[in-house]
């Protein structure tokens, strides 16, 4: 019995969603009294993979068939279910991104295992069952969920847990073969499309979110959003007013509706703080608000606010960060 | 072509949550249920690619007690022709997908389309679940959906960017943003949508997976920390010594 972590890479590099992941994975193989075990998806780098010791993992299985770099939905599912056979994974360990969350809602029909998505905290493993609390009602509240069955599946949310590093460790890189054939990437994409991401910072994935509501007036007035989430090093994002009038893209649109994110810092410009809003948002260590109406109800939901016109607050907010750095 | 739309029925968004006292259970007291809004991209979107092909069928189908049907009612006024309603509390996403996947076989349907995740449970499962059981593609979550025969292209959302994938019927979609313009009811559809079949079925298949054996709401934030405009810079040194996020 072992834990089998999904990491998924990107241009040799291991996404930060996976390190937690594999980190978590550790985590559980340590509660569980044994190892963990990674498989590699996407266009992974072997140096880099071993340095997921520094997670906790032991070993990792690579299968350097080139098809492999983008996502296969069918490809992966079989890829990762032939890992867990040969590794007798009870439980599998994968991120809730948009490929964890395609391929381990396929893995449990074919593995007969329990699967829990959106997951924020390690599971509790007293008396007997085997418990994990999700995120439910879009950010409003939580589940704590009984998985029953000999195995598990478990997609952990981004930035909900911290990766460890444990410098030095390494882990062992072997070569695994799942026999893949022509069928098996039938659903292989015609085509990938990468957007420009500001600063090369995925929303999904930072510590740092600077977001733009309609009191930005209009998208010549971006600038000021990116001019701070530069000199922080965070990702913007908008309300949904705002991508629904393509101000901005609708992979930047946050909420109930959008996507769901917990950085560590989020930096609200100009938005009331709807319920649908915060609902993809509360759940970011710490909530910044700048809104000119003393009255917004994100002030409710915020760390710190400043009552105040965005065109004034920003730039002063920039030069002091530039003043800082 | 034959559309299966999936809708759930899910608290309406603007709804406060709470739980009963032991917190076993969501308090439905008082609160509105409405179509999941991502399964809203799904419903318009059969609509619109059945009027586009000037022939087909969209059928919506809810895991879910009589207590769903006045939304059933409201999919068959934006323009769907006969609904299902699978009569069983709606477990988890296994269970719910066992039903999906019974229906869509025996319906022989082509499209299977349902929301990317039920904004109550947030499962993102169902899609899967559903593909897998039937041994066909998913591409989740699509953000763009087009027809041609036989032949579907999608635009399915990466962290970071889309993939183009191009599949052919029968097929899973889950789907969202920008697809399309989700349509609301007219008149003319509410008056039609009263003498629209809707079939009431049983519950198939094998026992839910997981079960919830309870809910929590988040920590309340401890109030709002202030900073005057004029000396906006102090924020950056706060979230630096005090909050340590910067
Ligand atoms: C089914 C449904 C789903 C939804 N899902 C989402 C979702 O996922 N995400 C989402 O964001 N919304 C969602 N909404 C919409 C939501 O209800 C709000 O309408 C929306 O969030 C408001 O966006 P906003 O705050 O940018 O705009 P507004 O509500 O118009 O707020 C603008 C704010 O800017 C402030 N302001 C104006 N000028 C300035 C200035 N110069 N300086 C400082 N402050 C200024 C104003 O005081 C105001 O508070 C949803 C709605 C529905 C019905």
């Amino acid at each position: 019995m072992s834990v089998l972590v999904v990491v998924e890479c990107a241009d040799g590099e291991v996404k930060k969603s996976s390190l937690e992941v594999a980190s978590y994975g550790a985590q559980v193989a340590a509660q569980l009294g044994t190892t963990a075990t990674a498989i590699a998806v996407g266009e992974a780098n072997e140096a880099n993979l071993a340095k997921l010791g520094e997670q906790g993992i032991t070993k990792v299985l690579y299968d350097a068939e080139p098809r492999l770099k983008d996502f296969v939905n069918n490809a992966y599912t079989k890829l990762i279910a032939t890992a867990a056979e040969q590794e007798q994974a009870k439980i599998i360990v994968l991120a809730n991104s948009n490929i964890g969350a395609a391929v381990g809602s396929r893995l449990s029909v074919r593995l007969k295992a329990s699967l829990a998505t959106n997951v924020v905290e390690l599971p509790k493993t007293d008396n007997g069952q085997f418990l994990v609390r999700r995120g439910a009602f879009s950010g409003k509240a939580f589940s704590d969920v009984v998985l029953s069955g000999d195995r598990k599946i478990i997609a952990v949310k981004k930035n909900s847990t911290e990766a460890r590093h444990d410098a030095g460790k390494t882990a062992e890189v072997t070569g695994f073969s799942a026999q893949l054939s022509d069928a098996d990437f039938a659903d292989a994409p015609t085509q990938v499309v990468m957007q420009d991401q500001a600063g090369g910072i995925l929303l999904p994935e930072a510590e740092r979110v600077v977001s733009g509501g309609r009191g930005m007036k209009g998208p010549e007035n971006w600038g000021l959003i990116e001019d701070l989430a530069k000199a922080l090093g965070a990702a913007t994002a908008c309300s949904k007013p705002v991508s629904d009038v393509d101000w901005r893209p609708h992979h930047e649109h946050v909420g109930q509706t959008g996507i769901t994110i917990s950085p560590n810092l989020y930096i609200a410009c100009g938005i009331s703080g709807a319920i649908q809003h915060l609902a993809g948002v509360n759940s970011s260590k710490v909530i910044v608000v700048i809104n000119k109406d003393p009255e917004a109800p994100f002030f409710k939901a915020a760390d710190y606010g400043i009552v105040g016109d965005v065109f004034d607050v920003l730039p002063k907010l920039t030069a002091a960060v530039k003043e800082l750095n | 072509m034959k559309f299966l739309v999936c809708i759930s029925n899910v608290p309406d968004t603007t709804t406060k949550i709470a739980f009963t006292p032991d917190n076993k259970e969501f308090n439905k007291a008082g609160v509105q249920f409405v179509i999941n809004p991502w399964d809203e991209y799904a419903l318009t979107r059969a609509i619109e690619l059945k009027e586009a092909a000037g022939s087909g069928t969209v059928t919506v189908l809810n895991v879910g007690e009589a207590d769903t049907e006045p939304n059933i009612r409201k999919a068959l006024a934006i323009g769907a022709d006969d609904a299902i309603r699978v009569n069983a509390v709606p477990q988890d996403a296994y269970f719910v997908a066992e039903q999906i996947a019974a229906i869509a076989k025996d319906g022989a349907y082509d499209v299977i389309l349902m929301g990317k995740e039920s904004i109550d449970y947030n499962g993102f499962q169902v899609h899967g679940m559903v593909g897998e059981m039937l041994g066909i593609p998913t591409v989740a979550p699509a953000m763009k959906l087009d027809m041609s025969g036989n032949t579907a292209t999608l635009e399915r959302e990466i962290e970071g960017g889309k993939e183009i994938v191009t599949v052919n019927t029968p097929f899973v979609a889950s789907c969202q943003q920008p697809m399309c313009e989700p349509r609301i009811p007219n008149m003319r559809g509410i008056m039609t949508a009263r003498t629209k079949p809707l079939k009431v079925v049983p519950a198939v298949g094998e026992p839910a997976r997981t079960t919830v054996a309870e809910f929590a709401l988040p920590p309340k934030k401890q109030g709002v920390k202030l900073i005057p405009a004029e000396t906006a810079g102090d924020l950056i040194k706060l979230l630096r010594n005090e909050a340590k996020v910067i």
